[in-house]
């Protein structure tokens, strides 16, 4: 009862802010700050996640293919598919999850519980266009670009680890993954990131945005969204794997 | 104007309070009185359509709060300022963007025109000259008195206050009861204070409400109030330690 009570509580949040939405000079100046806020100030942590992906999959690839049957370029091919369509995306979700969920979800609860909300509203604002939309908005157009920083930065960090390890050569590498790289492989994974980009910072600021009980509150709201947001990207993924593939 | 009409409030099953009924006329100041925990704080919020009453109405001005479009509601919402209990100042810009937040957003007016009238609010409540200060910065007693030069800064028609003594030495409190009465001398505005704080209720109001096992228990004039023999009343007053 309580979860169909939370959905619609949710699924209202968004109506508000989906009718709002064309109130650009409220929420302009806000947009940019998150744009910086989620997309500029993420750019070190998706790149360290790219390239480590990138690289351990590569070695955990030639170690698994350690044998004569196939050429040394489908570990590049492997790699490249890998990252392009599923691990760039899922995995960089999942640390923005952390990052970035969690930080909407304490920014926006400590203004709850410290009534800087009610504060907005007393003044004739309307907090969710002021709070929710510029958040959402900047998530959904910076986790394409996010998506695209660490699925390159994937490609590179496998390269590397291929060639300092000496399993394959770069050129080798950069052979196999363009043999099997497909345009539409980044647009699945562009599509995904979009997705995880709303279902991140929208349950976050749902869950920021409605907390209660002072600091313990706040504590709450931030871990029920990062599990949740957490959950819901790997339930989309599935999801979006069974629709479009 | 504000009209309370069988005003009717409950979280759940427990029943905040039911059917207060009240009138507040153009320029006076009522305190709110009562036990902690009674919904003083609560009553506030409808004021301002924070919260919505189970049942009952309040008009404004002869408007039916509860039944305005959200539009209506955000305009009607700026004739009214509030001082909430911890000030609510935003901490992510300084003490004069505080100020000056609803300035940028609800008016025309340039850079200059703004300053003048941030440092204008900041004289009025005696902190001339602390803009740039950060919010984490300030003591309770100034947090409060930034907080009431952001809700005067659109020169409101009602001013709210939420315990605005509360957590203050008696000399802070002082002065911010001196405040309030002068807001109300100079803007000539209609404020209602929450408040368990009797020094300030003798401070600062003409009428007062007495919010008392879930109901309004008593209403009157300061004066009345004195020579109340209601004994939930007397107790409270007597209990606050207040020598009248």
């Amino acid at each position: 009862m309580d979860a169909v009570k939370q959905f619609g509580q949710y699924a209202l949040l968004m109506y508000q802010g989906l009718r709002s939405f064309t109130e650009f000079s409220t929420y302009r100046k806000n947009l940019f700050s998150e744009f910086v806020k989620i997309g500029y100030e993420s750019i070190p942590i998706i790149i360290l996640t790219g390239v480590f992906t990138g690289a351990v999959l590569t070695l955990q690839t030639a170690y698994q293919l350690d044998t004569d049957l196939y050429p040394v370029t489908i570990v590049g091919s492997i790699v490249g598919q890998s990252i392009i369509i599923e691990l760039a995306a899922v995995i960089g979700g999942l640390v923005l999850a952390g990052k970035v969920g969690a930080r909407i979800s304490t920014e926006l609860g400590t203004m709850r519980v410290s009534e800087q909300i009610d504060a907005l509203e007393s003044m004739g604002f309307n907090s969710v266009t002021f709070l929710v939309v510029p958040r959402v908005l900047a998530g959904v157009f910076m986790f394409p670009v996010l998506y695209i920083i660490a699925a390159t930065m994937g490609v590179i960090g496998g390269l590397i680890a291929g060639q300092l390890d000496g399993i394959l050569p770069a050129a080798e590498f950069m052979q196999g993954a363009r043999s099997f790289f497909y345009p539409e492989d980044v647009v699945f994974g562009i599509v995904k990131s979009f997705v995880f980009g709303f279902v991140i910072t929208s349950i976050s600021s749902f869950k920021g945005y409605y907390a209660f009980g002072g600091a313990e509150g706040v504590g709450n709201a931030t871990t029920q969204a990062t599990v949740l947001s957490c959950i819901y990207v790997l339930l989309s993924d599935f999801a979006l794997a069974a629709l479009l593939l | 104007m504000i009209e309370v009409k069988n005003l009717t409030k409950s979280f759940g099953d427990h029943l905040i309070w039911e059917d207060v009924t009240f009138d507040i006329s153009d320029g006076e100041t009522l305190a709110i009185i009562g036990k902690s925990g009674c919904g003083k704080s609560v009553f506030l919020k409808h004021l301002n359509a924070l919260l919505y009453p189970d049942s009952g109405k309040i008009y404004i001005d002869g408007k039916d709060l509860f039944n305005l479009t959200y539009a209506e509601l955000r305009l009607m919402r700026q004739n009214f300022g509030i001082l909430f209990q911890g000030g609510a100042l935003f901490d992510s810009i300084n003490t004069f963007e505080n100020i000056a937040f609803p300035l940028r957003y609800f008016t025309n007016k340039n850079e200059e025109e703004i300053r003048a009238e941030v440092d204008e609010a900041l004289e009025l409540v005696n902190l001339k000259g602390i803009g740039e200060k950060g919010t984490s910065e300030l003591s309770g007693g100034m947090r409060k008195r930034v907080g009431l030069a952001r809700a005067i800064i659109l020169k409101p028609q009602y001013l709210l206050y939420d315990e605005p003594t509360s957590g203050l030495d008696p000399k802070t409190s002082e002065e911010i009861n001196e405040l309030i009465v002068h807001m109300a001398d100079k803007l000539d505005i209609t404020s209602i204070v929450i408040t368990h704080d009797m020094h300030s209720v003798l401070s600062i109001a003409e009428k007062v409400a007495f919010l008392d096992e879930q109901k309004l228990s008593w209403y009157g004039t300061v004066q009345e109030m004195k020579e109340s023999e209601h004994p939930p009343l007397v107790d409270f007053i007597t209990a606050s330690e207040y020598q009248i």
